[in-house]
């Protein structure tokens, strides 16, 4: 389990998260909405210390660990930052490895149950056709779901995920999903910005809305993608169609 | 790629090279029988033989290896920490500061003197100038910062070096800094060895143990940091292991441009582009390719003996082309 505990962060002079508080609890799959710069991704890299928080704490199974070092927990929290940016030509496979590594001496080779979490990666992500090209032949889709079986191959209790959908084609936007969900449903704290509202409320238990920097609804689907939430937060006005989901009607020029 | 191995990989560069550095033994102004550098090397025989072999071609080959392996290991750390192919030592400006040390003492005479102030000052520049950058880049401070700030160093040294070339006093002193910047192994000792060496294998340690955290740095600083890696840590790491065993070479061998740029270019086709498994096979390639143009400089026949650097550069130049146009697919 993680949790935000009145967590305020700045970059700069902007105040990028504001007091907010939340967590993720074991087996649940949170979604975090919110307008662009609403603040989401932020607050995951607060919770993964990589930008100082200003006031508030980050609690792991209940223990403080605002003050310990990025690098610390690398094997109870696994993070997938947003975009596809690959340094090297390295395969598939060998980049899932990396998930590994938390697990392993700086010498050791792969052990047998290393190897069994690469291939159970690499088949939740639907990658294993082609798991032994370099990742820089690789389209920007397929990419993206090789970094994400890197992620999920570290086996973390919690996984923090930022935007695993966005350059993904439909078919893959589902599979991504089931596999968070999957990682959930093991036990893990899935933790995942989406920008696709009707994902988030088909596979997440519970949505987090942030606009300007604040947590403004915290809650299940139903609750939070309310028309009133989307009309205030994202300045639109929405339809549902016959099975609930939310369908763009039109910009709003200015909040109600 | 991933079915490459680092390990045969380095076997056989290992073995490329200690043949490559006992074949230079028989390679050199004065024509050695194989008897004779058998002789020279068990000490009897010819005090002449013991002398050439065990005091002329043995240190420079030994060095001639230990700089090539500094650079070469130097170079891929620093492509991997900072992910680019383009980096190498002179990025964060080690290079040019140990170089500028150098050119002090001769400049200031003190050379003249005594043969070791040449590596003490060329060492002493370049852990300076690493504590400056890493000053100026700050605890937090992003790749990018690094590179600025290294960019910055290295011009700084760079103009001093020119200045004191401009302000020379006498010409003697002005051709010992060029020829000295040219990069050479002629008439280095054993001494050099015992000065510069073990800032050179303090260098390789450091380098060396940044292994675990390259692979990681791939996927860049966040993804990294989230999979244990100490951001702050492997950077020291690499820029002072970098400074030790940079600015040992530098100040035995004088400015070697260019193997550490390539050394790590001539491996990724043997090893793949992990950055953790290229460093060992790097460092190999890195001493073979000095140890071969070090060859170069003593046997292609001429009235003035070529320089190490360019040599070397002339030998790389040309087979860096090539190279990139075979590899520039993968590097895409």
């Amino acid at each position: 389990m993680i949790a935000a505990q009145n967590i305020s962060v700045s970059l700069g002079t902007h105040a990028a998260v504001r007091n907010v508080s939340m967590e993720i609890g074991p087996g649940e799959i949170v979604g975090f909405v919110g307008p662009n710069g609403a603040g989401k991704t932020s607050l995951l890299r607060s919770l993964l210390r990589l930008v100082p928080v200003d006031r508030g704490s980050v609690l792991l199974d209940g223990t403080d660990i605002t003050a310990d070092a990025p690098h610390k927990h690398a094997q109870a929290i696994a993070y997938l930052p947003q975009g596809q940016s690959v340094a090297w030509p390295l395969t598939a496979r060998r980049l899932v490895a990396l998930g590994r590594v938390p697990h392993r001496s700086t010498w050791e080779t792969l052990k047998p149950e290393d190897e069994q979490a690469i291939d159970a990666a690499l088949a939740a992500t639907d990658v294993e056709s082609f798991a032994h090209r370099p990742v820089t032949e690789l389209s920007g889709g397929e990419r993206s779901r090789v970094l994400l079986a890197r992620a999920l191959a570290v086996q973390a209790t919690v996984l923090l995920v930022d935007e695993p959908t966005a350059s993904l084609d439909p078919y893959h936007q589902l599979t991504t999903m089931e596999a968070l969900k999957a990682t959930a449903s093991d036990g893990t704290a899935v933790g995942v910005v989406l920008h696709d509202l009707n994902l988030a409320g088909r596979y997440c238990d519970r949505l987090c809305l942030m606009h300007e920097g604040k947590l403004v609804a915290d809650g299940t689907p139903d609750q939070v993608l309310s028309d009133e939430n989307l009309a205030r937060v994202y300045r639109i006005g929405v339809r549902r169609d016959d099975r609930g989901d939310v369908v763009v009607d039109r910009r709003l020029s200015d909040a109600p | 790629m991933s079915r490459r191995s680092p390990y045969a990989a380095s076997m056989l560069l290992a073995a490329l090279l200690l043949t490559t550095m006992a074949a230079s033994l028989f390679l050199g102004y004065a024509p050695l029988g194989v008897g004779e550098v058998f002789q020279g090397l068990l000490g009897v025989g010819d005090e002449r033989y013991v002398f050439i072999v065990q005091d002329i071609r043995a240190p420079r080959i030994v060095l001639g290896a230990m700089v090539g392996g500094s650079l070469g290991l130097a170079g891929a750390a620093i492509q991997g920490l900072l992910r680019n192919p383009l980096a190498d030592p002179s990025v964060i400006g080690v290079s040019s500061s140990a170089g500028l040390g150098a050119v002090v003492a001769i400049y200031y005479g003190f050379a003249a003197s005594s043969a070791i102030f040449v590596p003490v000052f060329a060492i002493s520049f370049a852990i300076a100038a690493m504590l400056v950058l890493v000053w100026l880049a700050g605890k937090d401070a992003s790749i990018l910062t690094l590179i600025l700030a290294g960019v910055a160093i290295s011009s700084l040294a760079a103009a001093l070096t020119s200045l004191a070339m401009n302000l020379s006093p006498n010409p003697f002193s002005l051709n010992d800094i060029i020829l000295w910047l040219l990069g050479s192994l002629a008439n280095r000792s054993f001494t050099e060895l015992w000065i510069a060496g073990p800032f050179m294998v303090a260098g390789w340690v450091l380098l060396l143990s940044t292994a675990r955290a390259l692979p990681s740095l791939s996927l860049g600083e966040d993804a990294a940091a989230s999979l244990g890696v100490d951001l702050r840590r492997v950077r020291l790491q690499t820029v002072f292991g970098a400074a030790f065993a940079v600015g040992g070479g530098v100040a035995v061998s004088g400015a070697i441009g260019f193997v550490g740029l390539v050394a790590p270019h001539l491996v990724r086709p043997l090893v793949g582009h992990d950055p953790g498994r290229l460093l060992v096979p790097s460092a190999l390639a890195g001493a073979l390719l000095l140890v071969l143009a070090d060859i170069g400089v003593r046997t292609i026949p001429g009235d003035a003996e070529l320089k190490l650097g360019v040599v070397t550069a002339l030998l790389g130049a040309p087979f860096f082309l090539w190279l990139i146009i075979y590899t520039r697919r993968s590097m895409r």
